[in-house]
C-alpha cells in the first residue's frame, strides 16, 4: 500500500521518467498495480489545468486507475456542521431529523470512505495487488484511505499500541495538517478556510468499524473520543503543527509531552480498553450497506444524551469479563 | 421443481440452484451443492405475497415476500413449472380452515399432560392476584362469563368495586363493540391504574348514565386522586369524524372529574402502508445512504413508533409520577388500545421486562383482551384491509426500549424476533383467532401447543447477559426521554433485514457474555467444591503438609468461542458507487467455523427448523447462506476520462 500526492501532469501532460522508474520498479514481473485517486474522475481531469493531475496510462502500463470520489475541505466541514447542528435540535420531530441527517450527507461521507478503504484492501488481499493511493495533496482523504485499509487489513494495527503507531505514521508524521484542519470546531463561526474534519471523519469510521467487529479492536469508544478531543485542544503535543518539519522547528518533542507516553500508563490505559477484544487475525471486511452504518451517537450526541444507561451497561460487560 | 435458482437479494451473481419441494406446510429449497445441501424452509404460514415477474432469458422469476420479512427470490426454468408452483403457493398460502393451518398438524413430541402443562404456564389469574387484585378497589366480575356482554373480551374482568353488573351491562351498550372500560393494570403503590376499553357511541349529544358512573367508578377506585384521565389515541380529527358516525370520544362536560387527552396515533390503514413503503426501502438494490435516509422518512415508520412509545410514557407517568388513573381508547379498544397500555405497563413494571413477565403482558393485553390475530395477521385467508402491523410495532418498541437501557431487560432481541416469528408462523395455538371465545370454540388448548412453553423451555438462548434483578436500570419505573433528540429511534435492521446476515455485526456480543456467564459460573461452583475438598484434606492432614488444589487453568478463552475470531468473510462488492454493480453484503463462505458457534447455539432458537419434528435438516438457518463468492474484481469507471476508456477498451 503506498500513498502520494498527485502527479503534476499538467496541461501538457509533463512526463517524468523518474517517477514513471519508481511506481515501474515496485511492481514486480508481470505484476499490475492500482491507482486509487480519492478524486472523482472530473476533479482529476480538471486538476490539470492547475498543473495536477492524473498518471497517463501510456507511461504507466502496468497501472490501473479507479476513482473513488471522497469529499474534504469546505463540504466536509460544511457536512459535518449541519449534523452537528441538528443533533443540537431539541425539538424536531423524527422525520424532520431524518431529513436532517440525510441532508447532512455526513453518513454518505462515512460510507464513501469505508467503501474506498474496503476496496484498497480488497485489492490488496484479495487481488495481490500493490495499491497507490493519492488525493491532490495526499494530505487528507489519502491518509484517510490508507489509515483505514491497515485497520481492516492488520490485526497488529488492532491493538491499542498498534492503534497509536498507525496514527503516529499515517497522520501525523504522513503530515496530515492537523493545526489548520483542527484549528477550531463545527460549533465556531470563525472557521478558517482550511478547516476540514477529515480526522473525525477517519474516527467515525473507525467506530463503525469497531460496532460491527465488536471483539476486533483492543480499544474502545473513550479511546476516539479522547484522540479527537486532543486534537483540536491538548495538553500534549502529539498533534501539534501540521508536518514533522514544523514540529522540528517548534521543537516540539523538547518542550512538551507525548500523549502516546499519558495514555499508556497503565493507571489510565485501562481505561481506554475494549473488554470484549480477542486478537482476530483475520481481515476484517466491514458491511457498508446503509442499513450497517449508524450515527455515532456516544460522539454526536454526546453532551446532548445522557449516556448513564449505557455506561452502566458497560460497568456490566467489563464486570462479567473480569468476574471471569 | 429442479435447477431452480435461489438469489441473493444484493447480488443475482451469487444464485444458488437447487430443487425446490412444496409440502403440505412447507415450501423448501435445497441446494445442489454436494457437501452442505442447505435447506431453506418457509411455512406457507409466513407468506405474505407472491410476485411472478417477467419471465426473462434465464428463467421465470418468482419472489415470496414472507411475513416475518424474509425475502425469497426464485428463477425457475420452465414457464409452466413456475405457473404451476404460483399457484400452488397462493392456494396454500391462504389457508379457508383452521384446520389447515400447521399448529394443527405440529407435533414436538410431547405427552398430553406436558401439553396442558404448557397451556398452564401463564396463568392471567395469578398475575391479576400479583399485581393485588381483587381488593377493596377492585372486584372480578363474571358478567362476560358466557361472552354476553361483550364476544372480544374475556370470560372474567376486573372492574372497580362500586361497578355494578347492571352499570357494567348499561356501558357496555355505550361502547363500541361492547368493550366496556375494564382494568388492564393495577399500580398497588398508589392504587392509580390502567383501565382500556372502546369509544363511546355518543356521538353529538347522546349520554349514557351507566357509562358514566362506570368511568366514576374508577375515579373512585383511587382515592389518591380526584380525576381520572381519559386517553384517545387516535388523531384528533379522526376521532372528531366518528362523531358522525354516532361514535367518538367523552366529553368533559358530561362526565365528572375527567381531563381529556388526544395522544395521536394513526391507523392501521396508515400504518400497513408505512410498513410497506419501509419494505421497499429494504429491497432496493444498492441503495446509497440518501435512498436509504429518505426511504426511511419517507415511510414515516419511525415517527409512528414514537407516537406510540409517547403515548405509553405520558400513561405511565400520569399513574407513576401524578397517581392518576389513566382510561385509555381507540375506536375498537384492540390495536393502538392495547400497543399503548402494553408499553406502559413495560415502563411502569419491572415484572413484565422479565422474560415471564413479558409473556403475561401480551397474554393480558393482546390475547385476552380480544386482539384480532386472525385478522391482523393473516392466519386465515381474509380481507387484506384488515391486515396491519400492530403487534410488531409494539414488539419494536421494546427493542428500542431495550437499546436505551441494555440492562433493564431480562430477555434479548432473539426473545423478540422469534416472538414475532411466531405469530405470524401458526406454528403454535396462542395467537389463532380473533378473541378468547373463537379460541374456546376451536379447542385450541386441546389440540395446539402453546409457544410460552416453548420459548421457556429454551430460555436460556433468550436471556440478557447484562440483565440483573437488583440493578438499578432493572427496578422500578423506566424513564425513556421523550424529546427526538435525546432518544433517537434506530432502524431495526435485525428484524427488518433479519435474514441478510451480511449486515448485522458478526460477532454476538450478547452469545459471548451468556457464554461468559456460564463458564464463571461453572468455574465459581467447581471452585466452591474444590474448596470444600481442600478443607476436609486440610482437616484430615497434620498441619505440615501441604496439599495441591487443583486449580484449573482459567484462561481467558473460551473453548467455543476462540473459533469466533476465524469468523471469516468475504468482502462486499465495494464498487457500489457506481450502478454498475450492485453492492452485497459479505457472506459467511470459506471458514464455515463460525458457524460452528452459530450452529450450536442457534440449533433450538431458530425456530422453524429446530421444531420440524419430522424433517430436521440439521441446517440451522432460514437464510440462504451462499457459498463463498470470493472477492471479485473491482469495477472501474466507465471511463469519462479518455485515458481509462482507451484502457477498457483494450
Amino acid at each position: 500500500l503506498l500513498r502520494s500526492s498527485q502527479p503534476l501532469t499538467g496541461p501538457n501532460r509533463r512526463r517524468c521518467r523518474e517517477d514513471e522508474q519508481l511506481l515501474g520498479t515496485i511492481l514486480g514481473e508481470g505484476e499490475r498495480g492500482f491507482v486509487l485517486d480519492t478524486r472523482s474522475a472530473q476533479a482529476a481531469k480538471q486538476a490539470r489545468i492547475s498543473g495536477g493531475g492524473t498518471e497517463p496510462k501510456s507511461c504507466y502500463p502496468r497501472w490501473r486507475r479507479l476513482h473513488r470520489a471522497l469529499e474534504r475541505g469546505r463540504p466536509l466541514q460544511d457536512s459535518f456542521s449541519r449534523l452537528a447542528e441538528a443533533c443540537a435540535e431539541p425539538a424536531l420531530s423524527v422525520e424532520r431529523w431524518l431529513g436532517r441527517l440525510d441532508g447532512s450527507r455526513w453518513l454518505s461521507h462515512v460510507k464513501a470512505a469505508l467503501s474506498t478503504a474496503c476496496l484498497a484492501a480488497q485489492c490488496l488481499d484479495r487481488e495481490g495487488c500493490t495499491v497507490l493511493v493519492h488525493g491532490a495533496e495526499g494530505t487528507d482523504s489519502t491518509l484517510l484511505v490508507t489509515a483505514l485499509a491497515q485497520l481492516i487489513l492488520d490485526p497488529a494495527c488492532r491493538t491499542l499500541e498498534g492503534f497509536q503507531g498507525l496514527l503516529e505514521r499515517e497522520w501525523i508524521q504522513a503530515g496530515h495538517p492537523f493545526q489548520l484542519r483542527c484549528a477550531r470546531s463545527a460549533s465556531s463561526h470563525a472557521r478558517g478556510k482550511q478547516e476540514a474534519p477529515l480526522f473525525l471523519l477517519f474516527l467515525d469510521c473507525v467506530w463503525q468499524l469497531s460496532r460491527q467487529f465488536p471483539f476486533s479492536l483492543e480499544f474502545g469508544e473513550q479511546l476516539l473520543l479522547t484522540l479527537f478531543d486532543n486534537a483540536y485542544a491538548s495538553a500534549y503535543g502529539t498533534f501539534l503543527c501540521n508536518n514533522e518539519r514544523e514540529r522540528s522547528l517548534c521543537k516540539v518533542k523538547e518542550s512538551t509531552h507525548s500523549l502516546w507516553a499519558w495514555l499508556n500508563q497503565p493507571e489510565e490505559r485501562h481505561k481506554y480498553l475494549n473488554p470484549l477484544y480477542s486478537h482476530n487475525p483475520l481481515v476484517i471486511w466491514p458491511s457498508v450497506e446503509p442499513q450497517s452504518i449508524q450515527l455515532w451517537q456516544g460522539f454526536f450526541l454526546r453532551w446532548i444524551r445522557p449516556s448513564q444507561h449505557l455506561e452502566e451497561a458497560w460497568g456490566e460487560i467489563r464486570r462479567l469479563v473480569q468476574g471471569n | 421443481v429442479e435447477n431452480v435458482r435461489l438469489l441473493d437479494r444484493l447480488s443475482s451473481r451469487r444464485a444458488v440452484v437447487g430443487t425446490l419441494y412444496l409440502t403440505a406446510t412447507h415450501v423448501i429449497f435445497v441446494e445442489n451443492g454436494s457437501e452442505t445441501r442447505k435447506e431453506t424452509w418457509v411455512l406457507h404460514s409466513q407468506i405474505s405475497s407472491i410476485e411472478k415477474q417477467a419471465t426473462t432469458a434465464t428463467g421465470c422469476p418468482l419472489l415470496i415476500r414472507c411475513k416475518n420479512f424474509q425475502v425469497i427470490h426464485l428463477v425457475i426454468p420452465q414457464e409452466r413449472d413456475c405457473h404451476d408452483v404460483y399457484i400452488s403457493l397462493i392456494r396454500l398460502a391462504r389457508p379457508v380452515k383452521y384446520e389447515e393451518l400447521y399448529c394443527f398438524s405440529f407435533n414436538p413430541k410431547l405427552d398430553k399432560e406436558e401439553r396442558e402443562q404448557g397451556w398452564k404456564l401463564v396463568d392471567l389469574n395469578e398475575e391479576y392476584n400479583r399485581m393485588g387484585v381483587p381488593n377493596s378497589y377492585w372486584q372480578i366480575s363474571d358478567v362476560n362469563r358466557d361472552y354476553g356482554v361483550c364476544d372480544s373480551y374475556p370470560t372474567e374482568v376486573y372492574v372497580p368495586k362500586s361497578a355494578t353488573a347492571h352499570i357494567i351491562v348499561g356501558s357496555s351498550k355505550f361502547r363500541s363493540r361492547r368493550r366496556f372500560p375494564a382494568l388492564s393494570y393495577y399500580c398497588k403503590g398508589n392504587n392509580a391504574s390502567i383501565c382500556r376499553s372502546s369509544q363511546p357511541l355518543s356521538g353529538f349529544s347522546a349520554r349514557c348514565l351507566e357509562d358514566e358512573q362506570m368511568l366514576q367508578a374508577i375515579r373512585k377506585a383511587n382515592p389518591g386522586s380526584d380525576f381520572i384521565y381519559v386517553v384517545d389515541t387516535r388523531p384528533k380529527l379522526n376521532a372528531m369524524a366518528n362523531r358522525a358516525a354516532g361514535k367518538g370520544y367523552e366529553n368533559e362536560d358530561n362526565y365528572s372529574n375527567i381531563k381529556f387527552q388526544f395522544i395521536g396515533i394513526e391507523n392501521i390503514h396508515v400504518m400497513r402502508n408505512s410498513l410497506q413503503k419501509m419494505l421497499e426501502v429494504c429491497e432496493l438494490k444498492s441503495p446509497s445512504m440518501s435512498d436509504f435516509l429518505w426511504g426511511l422518512e419517507n415511510s414515516g415508520w419511525l415517527k409512528h413508533i414514537k407516537a406510540i412509545m409517547d403515548a405509553g410514557i405520558f400513561i405511565a407517568k400520569a399513574v407513576a409520577e401524578e397517581g392518576v388513573s389513566v382510561l385509555v381508547h381507540c375506536s375498537d379498544g384492540w390495536d393502538r388500545t392495547a400497543q399503548v397500555c402494553s408499553v406502559a405497563s413495560l415502563l411502569l413494571d419491572p415484572y413484565y421486562r422479565t422474560m415471564k413477565g413479558f409473556m403475561v403482558l401480551i397474554e393480558k393485553d393482546w390475547i385476552s383482551f380480544g386482539h384480532k390475530f386472525n385478522h391482523r395477521y393473516g392466519n386465515l385467508d381474509g380481507d387484506p384491509k384488515e391486515i396491519s402491523p400492530v403487534i410488531d410495532q409494539f414488539i419494536e418498541c421494546v427493542w428500542q426500549l431495550m437499546e436505551q437501557f441494555p440492562c433493564a431487560f431480562e430477555f434479548n432481541e432473539r426473545f423478540l424476533i422469534h416472538i414475532q416469528h411466531h405469530i405470524y408462523s401458526c406454528q403454535f395455538g396462542n395467537f389463532l383467532c380473533n378473541s378468547q371465545k373463537e379460541r374456546r370454540e376451536l379447542k385450541i388448548k386441546e389440540r395446539t401447543y402453546s409457544l410460552w412453553a416453548h420459548l421457556w423451555k429454551n430460555r436460556a438462548d433468550y436471556l440478557n447477559p447484562l440483565y440483573r434483578s437488583d440493578h438499578s436500570q432493572t427496578q422500578g419505573t423506566l424513564h425513556p426521554q421523550i424529546a427526538p433528540c435525546n432518544f433517537l429511534y434506530k432502524f431495526w435492521s435485525g428484524m427488518y433485514n433479519r435474514f441478510e446476515k451480511g449486515l448485522h455485526p458478526r460477532q454476538s456480543v450478547t452469545d459471548y457474555l451468556m457464554a461468559v456467564k456460564e463458564e464463571t459460573q461453572q468455574l465459581e461452583e467447581e471452585l466452591e467444591v474444590l474448596q470444600e475438598r481442600l478443607a476436609n484434606l486440610q482437616k484430615s492432614q497434620s498441619g505440615n503438609n501441604k496439599v495441591k488444589s487443583k486449580q484449573q487453568d482459567r484462561s481467558k478463552q473460551f473453548g467455543l468461542y476462540t473459533s469466533n475470531n476465524s469468523l471469516a468473510n468475504t468482502p462486499q462488492e465495494y464498487s457500489s458507487d457506481l450502478k454498475s454493480f450492485p453492492s452485497r453484503s459479505p457472506s459467511q463462505g470459506d471458514e464455515d467455523s463460525a458457524l460452528i458457534l452459530t450452529q450450536d447455539n442457534l440449533k433450538s432458537s431458530d425456530p422453524d427448523l429446530s421444531d420440524n419434528s419430522d424433517q430436521e435438516s440439521g441446517v440451522e438457518d432460514l437464510s440462504c447462506r451462499s457459498p463463498s463468492g470470493g472477492g471479485c474484481l473491482p469495477s472501474e469507471d466507465s471511463g469519462k476520462d479518455s485515458d481509462e476508456a482507451v484502457f477498457l477498451a483494450s
